[in-house]
């Protein structure tokens, strides 16, 4: 809105042809229905999605896709969580603990980092962060195959370890606490707490930490939504099936829906239950991500 | 000697493959491999082995097992389905050292884990080689590599093939069911001008196109022990590729992707009158098409000449014992059980709907029954006749998923107008070709 008003009464150009009045109108309904079709668009999938799993096998295929049938939801909810003895379950259970131990741990970790690199001069302070910031280039999936490699050395690899320590690097996470503690923790009060005698540690938990929760929700977020999508590294470490998070199972299922083609039904509602923790946790911590978000964009 | 070449080819595969680029540190040397298979004797102390496969309802029958073998404990575990993820997984574990004792590989894929040294030659462990009869024949050449003294792995399930047709459509417009592919044709003219399809032409599923090729004896791939021999465009390859270009020119086949929603949604709305297909079909249509129940039925596949009774194959497991075992003994007494004994075989068509590799396995009384969805017609049977009518000197490439990939371009290409099945496989020997030369596996031109 701002913008849009401000760009009018400069231009002598928008001023011509008496463009003034239509022209304010025109552009916010462009913008909205640019708007309006990428939320479609978004969102469409999502609505096949929630429609497919209400869906009985025999209409899935012979109806439109996007509206419903006959409502088999819970039927199809309970072949779901019944099958191969309920192990649906156990696979959402390891991705919420892979994914939400995982963040947790791993944006502690990279907060305590970006805070160290933003406040403590050290020599080669530069250099580490250049290093870091190196990794944020490499892609995950390319890791995945050399990790695999290490861990057989260790004798780790299809263990709940093999997929969870990878999980708690996060170089982004890094570079992002570092342009936030920057940007919001002020030295003088870091000063203030070591003439009051506080530790180091303490000042971070006490003091820091607080400053710095925005970014720290971002943090997690991200790297919440990164291990639960990270679906190569889990495929190449794991092979007992009792481990795989959710997105390994149904992409399983999904392998032997030529052999099984009841699995269809299971694959299409086990997806639409697992995004509902996704949902859950970006509505839930949607308010501090968005102040996150911002603050580290504008200090960049 | 055969086997001294193959195992030394292997090894630069190995330092080809794709994702183990730079990682190979196993150039094992072809000379422990060479001459004979290590002897096979039973472990002292009780043993513990792990099996990777896809087959639901395994771990029923592994359960049978460890039950009445508390000295041989076996692990099971499911993965993704062979090419989906499986493969590329026992391969990053053989390099490691790190695979199962016991993995699941369907018969295409077999001559790749042997090129690339992956499978332990279990002839000498005791019941193996005896157990050689017990198969259908086919079966047991695609284990043994037609080689005396060796043995791969143990089969597990076939897919033999057949037509599966809508008795009732077919009669309702009184078109004979076809017999010969002659017919078929004429028949597929017939059902166009009832405004439906005689059946589609998937464009991704090149290994229902061989074993179409199979049926027609035609062969793709040959190994002297020495050189590889690539021919997807001998002969039969051309007659089949050339009949089916005729039946696209004419607008007679779909061309759905097989598996798919739409193709689903057309067998059940009786848009397409026929499958031919493998065995394990019968329950993809069922389960795609619910509103067809008793409608459908199986004859034998049409032939090429009139009165003759050959058939093709259309999928297929193995169970091998791969590379790294402390226990190749024991985990072949497993993997002959599994395959052989009746309790298992049970539990394996009951729970995974396995259709058994052995003769006696066709036996099964699940497998003489008449099926509902099949106006109670008792379907197994023309299979195993198919089963036991199968050319068993086919023989699969080393590098499948990569000439299925590009001919199945080629054949996307073809039924959009650009090209013929002709080119498509054409195109898929050179690249398969060019494929094996960069893998350093000797290939005769």
């Amino acid at each position: 809105m701002s913008i849009l008003t401000r760009t009018d009464g400069y231009g002598p150009t928008t001023a011509r042809d008496g463009g003034k009045v239509r022209e304010r109108p025109m552009s916010r309904l462009v913008a909205f229905v640019i708007m309006g079709a990428f939320t479609l668009y978004f969102l469409v999938p999502i609505w096949w999605l929630a429609v497919a799993s209400t869906k009985s096998r025999g209409q899935f295929s012979s109806t439109a896709g996007l509206w419903f049938a006959d409502f088999h939801l819970w039927d199809n909810l309970t072949y779901l969580f019944t099958y191969d003895g309920g192990v649906y379950l156990r696979w959402l259970g390891n991705a919420v603990l892979y994914a939400g131990v995982g963040a947790v741990l791993g944006t502690l970790l990279a907060s305590m980092c970006g805070y160290a690199l933003a406040k403590y001069a050290f020599r080669g302070r530069d250099l580490l962060f250049n290093i870091i910031l190196g990794g944020v280039l490499v892609p995950v999936t390319a890791l995945a195959l050399p990790l695999f490699l290490i861990f057989s050395a260790v004798d780790m690899t299809n263990t709940y370890w093999s997929v969870f320590l990878p999980s708690l690097v996060s170089p982004f996470g890094v570079y992002l606490a570092r342009i936030y503690a920057a940007a919001s923790v002020p030295d003088e009060l870091l000063e203030a707490a070591r003439l009051d005698g506080s530790g180091e540690v303490r000042t971070f938990f006490t003091v820091s930490v607080r400053l710095m929760a925005p970014a720290l929700v971002t943090i997690f977020l991200f790297q919440f939504v990164t291990i639960w999508n990270n679906f190569f590294l889990p495929l190449v470490m794991l092979s007992d099936d009792k481990l795989y998070p959710v997105t390994l199972g149904l992409y399983a299922w999904n392998s032997q829906t030529n052999a099984v083609p009841e699995l269809r039904t299971a694959v299409i509602v086990g997806a639409f239950v697992a995004i509902v923790p996704l949902i859950l946790a970006f509505l839930g911590l949607q308010r501090f991500w968005r102040g996150g978000l911002a603050a580290g964009g504008v200090k960049a | 000697m055969h086997r001294h070449t193959l195992a030394r080819s292997g090894a630069a595969v190995v330092a080809g493959a794709v994702l183990l680029a730079g990682c190979s540190g196993s150039s094992d040397d072809g000379a422990t491999e060479g001459a004979d298979a290590p002897a096979c004797a039973p472990s002292e102390g009780p043993v513990e082995l792990t099996y990777t496969g896809w087959v639901p309802g395994m771990e029923d029958a592994v359960a049978l097992w460890n039950e009445a073998n508390p000295d041989i404990q076996v692990t099971y575990n499911t993965g993704p389905s062979g090419n989906a993820g499986t493969y590329q997984d026992f391969f990053n574990q053989l390099e490691a050292g790190q695979a199962p004792d016991l993995g699941q590989i369907e018969f295409d894929t077999l001559p790749n884990f042997r090129v690339q040294d992956g499978l332990v030659n279990i002839a000498d462990c005791e019941g193996v080689l005896e157990a050689g009869d017990q198969f259908v024949d086919w079966t047991w050449q695609q284990v043994t590599f037609g080689e005396e003294g060796s043995v791969f792995a143990i089969p597990q399930d076939t897919g033999p093939m057949a037509m599966f047709y809508r008795a009732d459509l077919f009669e309702e417009a009184g078109i004979d069911v076809p017999t010969t592919w002659d017919e078929y044709a004429d028949a597929a003219a017939a059902i166009r001008d009832e405004g439906a399809y005689i059946t589609h032409f998937p464009r991704t599923d090149v290994n229902w196109f061989a074993g179409l090729v199979w049926q027609a004896e035609g062969r793709w791939f040959e190994n002297d022990g020495e050189q590889w021999t690539v021919d997807l465009t001998g002969p039969q390859s051309t007659e089949v590729a050339d009949y089916w270009q005729g039946l696209i020119d004419e607008g007679l086949v779909k061309d759905t992707a097989g598996f798919s929603d739409e193709w689903n949604n057309e067998l059940n709305t009786g848009e397409l009158w026929t499958w031919v297909s493998a065995v394990w079909g019968s329950n993809s249509i069922s389960s795609g098409a619910p509103d067809t129940a008793g409608d459908w039925a199986v004859a034998p596949m049409p032939q090429w000449e009139p009165g003759a009774d050959a058939a093709g194959n259309w999928g297929g497991s193995s169970v091998a014992v791969l590379k790294g075992t402390d226990h190749p003994y024991e985990a072949a007494q497993f993997a002959l059980w599994l395959n052989t004994s009746e309790e298992s075989l049970t539990a394996l068509n009951e729970g995974g709907g396995l259709y058994p590799a052995t003769t006696a396995g066709l036996e099964l009384p699940a497998l003489k029954e008449g099926l509902e969805f099949y106006g109670d017609q008792p379907i197994f049977d023309v299979f195993a006749e198919a089963a036991a009518a199968t050319d068993p000197s086919f023989t699969w490439g080393p590098t499948m998923a990569q000439t299925y990939n590009d001919v199945a371009d080629g054949f996307g290409a073809a039924l959009s107008g650009s090209g013929t099945l002709l080119e498509a496989l054409q195109a898929g020997q050179d690249a398969t070709i060019r494929t094996l030369e960069s893998q350093s596996i000797p290939v005769a031109e």
